[in-house]
């Protein structure tokens, strides 16, 4: 790890928000399997904690400490560092520090208290989700100089991701209901990293009906070794590619 | 050490530079003056590849600073805000970036020139966090750092700006040491009385483009002024009837 | 008749009088995979300690590695049966009990294996202690009345773990069924008992723990069904009373197809399942009463271990999931909680009358 990931990191850890962050899913998570005597309904609760809390207060965050630290950005390219360098260790930091975060936080409940397979999934998600939404942060802070459209387009992000578009699923599947097209909404269901990483997650709480019902889909395509890689790739994208176009606009911007 | 050729920059559509030549050398302390929005603080930018030209290119010891960071190294700069890590303290500041420019070179001990830090009394108050500490004791840092790898350039952007008196002093006495060491400075500054005993040659920008670059001397002569600001005065009314 | 330890290979035996065939040391009867390997034409016949492998293998005359034809009681017991085509056949019998014998087979696809205890008209049976797993059906049962099937284990299996038709009479105790490709079928008939039985993990598409069809006036208590896709499928059926089950971390703990009525469910646990009911269609002709919810969110202010308002079992994502099966894959998102929070308030879409008035607040000690 370079000295400025470090650096952003000690710097990120001390601040009062990721504190705050991490004891909200700590008391979230702590108090939901603590009160839940049925330990997969606290599983559930934690469920949507990850699909929403996680990528909002991820992508808020970030958003804003990018534009909070576009003076620190300032000083490091004064010194003979790489505008990839710098940018690639902002991410780093952020990614790692809100990771650290939700480890702290929500991770070790999850790991007490969730039997193992899912414990280990949610964790991952959890990971995967914060990298993919960091990435979305830099990108939307990167569009805009203006620091009140940067977090606006962050929440509308979140908001499209979050609720929009399994409306908008939700909708095709109706409209189309009488056309096979399982396959066709797995791949719009990877179009959306919270959805992917949500039936990623069911595949392991809900063993029963998903490898049941609609098994053809499921345990055809997620089920599978293949697929569960597949399905990671596709995460890691959602991590590199807004990252990338973010990296390519900050290497042509004018500070 | 310093040569910019056409350089030309534009903001959307609107023009912040246009066709740039200049040429700067060792031991040169050099004023950028100009009405506020002229340019100045772009053309810095562009030397330090915050603000990437439009067209015409920079060198910097011969090397062409496109898609190069290297060069930095031998650069100080002093924004005209500097703002930095909330949370952390002066010493954290001066140590962290100490340790992230030794990172990026293979040899781990840099001379380092703390001398400011005395000189401006900065050394009792080095475990204060910097939210808590006024825009002058931030411009005291923003100082402190652009001379402490001991550069060869060196680029202050509105040096006295928020210094008090005394600390001004302070920093024009460090230029001129500086300066006889054979470094090259570049001051913006639109308080010209402050530069007179400092500064060998004054850039002149207007509009994003370059009025004059002359000497003092030549300056003075050309106009039998003694101060600066009246020679500049006198030649802009000058160019003015041209 | 006493047969000594050995490897016989002697094709097909062919027992015509009531003796008493003991196997002495586990012999070893080997059909060699040309043809049925024992059959037994004669009544007060036991068979007892034999380990009969490789019966033929055709789909035609079906080959068998024991099979009784048109005999009473008959006696199969402490038998190893292994690599048959079917495993052991009744046909025309009663009063004979198969009894702690072990079948195995290795099948793989459907129509090349035939069934671990195959009965076919027959009466007063006793299928009790055997251990079944890899044929087509564990334990088929076809026009078998007045019969018991009790402690059996039937594993594995290719379609069922048991396959039931047209069988009145009956009774099933205690057995277990699991990971079966299609679970258990009961079809056809009416008077059955279901006691005690377990059913876990059956899953597949078509994959049910227990699915009944056309079934009237039989009872299915104290089962437990656990990790199936569907718990019970319920297609047709009358005046079955469920009661004192667990249904447990299921796709589905019940489907209950709008044809089924006046069935009772009563005082069962609902724990941990993706959907507790299911349902396709709006006619609610059944009753539910006094099950535990582990999804109830009411209240009980007077204490009396009963939730004071109604629970809707059914969830409106069970019925578009039943109408549009991939939009499982919205499944437990923010959109359809929202949905079902709303629908559980303001019923509009699901049957407003698919209720348990009574809803526990704990579980049942089951």
């Amino acid at each position: 790890m370079n000295r400025i990931i470090t650096y952003i990191v000690l710097n990120i850890v001390r601040s009062n928000i990721v504190v705050v962050y991490t004891l909200l899913l700590a008391a979230l998570s702590w108090g939901i399997f603590s009160v839940e005597d049925n330990t997969s309904k606290g599983i559930l609760t934690l469920l949507n904690v990850i699909l929403l809390t996680v990528p909002l207060v991820s992508l808020i965050f970030s958003t804003i400490y990018l534009y909070n630290s576009s003076e620190f950005i300032e000083l490091l390219l004064s010194q003979p560092i790489r505008r990839s360098t710098i940018w690639w260790s902002l991410f780093w930091g952020l990614t790692l520090s809100m990771q650290l975060a939700f480890l702290l936080g929500a991770g070790i409940p999850i790991y007490v208290y969730a039997p193992p397979d899912v414990g280990l999934i949610m964790i991952a998600m959890g990971l995967c989700i914060t990298a993919v939404f960091v990435s979305i942060a830099f990108l939307s802070a990167i569009l805009t100089r203006d620091k009140a459209k940067g977090i606006g387009i962050a929440i509308m992000a979140w908001l499209f991701f979050a609720l929009m578009f399994d409306g908008l699923v939700l909708f095709l599947l109706f409209q189309f209901a009488d056309y096979p097209i399982e396959k066709i909404m797995v791949g719009i269901t990877a179009l959306n990293p919270i959805d992917l990483a949500r039936v990623l997650i069911l595949l392991h709480i809900d063993v029963s009906a998903m490898m049941g019902y609609t098994g053809a889909i499921f345990k055809d395509f997620f089920g599978t070794t293949l697929g569960m890689i597949i399905a990671l790739g596709i995460l890691l994208l959602w991590v590199a590619v807004p990252y990338t176009v973010s990296l390519m606009k900050f290497n042509k911007k004018d500070l | 050490m310093i040569e910019i050729t056409n350089l030309s920059k534009n903001f959307g559509k609107m023009p912040a530079l246009r066709s740039v030549n200049l040429t700067f050398s060792k031991g040169e302390c050099v004023a950028l003056i100009g009405p506020n929005g002229c340019g100045k603080t772009t053309l810095i930018k562009s030397i330090l590849s915050m603000v990437i030209p439009s067209e015409g290119k920079i060198a910097v010891f011969g090397e062409s600073i496109t898609n190069n960071f290297a060069y930095r190294r031998h650069i100080g700069y002093m924004p005209q805000i500097g703002r930095y890590p909330d949370n952390m303290t002066i010493r954290q500041v001066i140590d962290m970036v100490k340790d992230i420019r030794a990172s990026t070179t293979k040899n781990r001990d840099i001379a380092t020139d703390e001398s400011l830090i005395e000189d401006f009394h900065l050394a009792g108050m080095e475990d204060k966090r910097m939210r808590t500490l006024s825009g002058g004791t931030t411009q005291k840092v923003s100082a402190t750092l652009a001379f402490l790898f001991k550069p060869e350039i060196i680029i202050l952007d509105e040096p006295t700006a928020g210094l008090d008196p005394l600390s001004s002093e302070v920093l024009k006495d460090k230029i001129l040491t500086e300066k006889q060491n054979g470094k090259l400075t570049l001051i913006t500054s639109h308080l010209l009385s402050e530069l007179d005993d400092l500064v060998t040659s004054i850039v002149f920008m207007q509009d994003g483009a370059v009025r004059f670059h002359k000497s003092v001397d030549d300056l003075k002569n050309f106009t039998g002024e003694e101060k600066i600001s009246k020679a500049i005065a006198t030649i802009l009314k000058n160019q003015s009837h041209e | 008749m006493v047969v000594h330890a050995g490897h016989y290979k002697e094709g097909n035996i062919i027992i015509a009088r009531s003796i008493t065939f003991i196997g002495l040391g586990r012999p070893v009867i080997d059909g060699q995979r040309k043809s049925e390997v024992i059959s037994i034409k004669a009544p007060y016949v036991t068979m007892r300690g034999f380990k009969v492998i490789r019966s033929g293998y055709a789909t035609l005359n079906d080959p068998c590695g024991i099979k009784v034809y048109d005999s009473h009681d008959v006696t199969i017991i402490d038998n190893i049966v292994d690599d048959t085509f079917f495993g052991i056949y009744l046909q025309y019998c009663r009063k004979c009990v198969v009894k702690n014998n072990r079948i195995t087979a290795y099948g793989i696809e459907e129509q090349q294996i035939g069934n671990g205890i195959h009965c076919w008209k027959s009466d007063s049976l006793q299928i009790i202690g055997n251990t079944i797993s890899g044929h087509r059906d564990g334990i088929y049962f076809e026009f078998v009345t007045n019969s018991v099937i009790w402690r059996n284990v039937s594993t594995a299996n290719i379609r069922y773990g048991l396959h039931f038709m047209f069988s009145n009479s009956d009774a099933y105790i205690s057995n277990v069924f699991k990971n079966n490709g299609a679970g258990v079928a009961v079809m056809f008939t009416h008077k059955v008992k279901m006691f005690g039985n377990t059913f876990i993990e059956n899953w597949g598409d078509a994959a049910y723990g227990l699915m009944l069809k056309e079934i009237s006036d039989s009872y299915i208590i104290g089962n437990r069904f656990s990790r199936n896709t569907s718990g019970i499928y319920m297609e047709g059926t009358s005046r079955i009373l469920v009661e004192k089950n667990i249904f447990g971390s299921n796709g589905w703990g019940m489907k209950i197809q709008a044809n089924c009525m006046d069935n009772t469910i009563a005082g069962n646990n609902f724990i941990s399942n993706t959907f507790d009911v299911a349902t396709n269609g709006s006619l609610v002709l059944n009753t539910f009463n006094g099950n535990y919810w582990d999804k109830y969110e009411g209240y009980d202010l007077d204490k009396n271990g009963t939730g004071d308002v109604p629970y809707h079992p059914l969830s409106i994502f069970s019925v578009i999931v039943e109408k549009n099966p991939p939009a499982m894959l919205l499944f437990r998102s923010f959109m359809v909680s929202l949905l079902d929070k709303s629908e559980k308030m303001m019923p509009s879409l699901t049957p407003d009358n698919f209720i348990d008035t009574l809803p526990r607040m704990h579980a049942l000690p089951l």
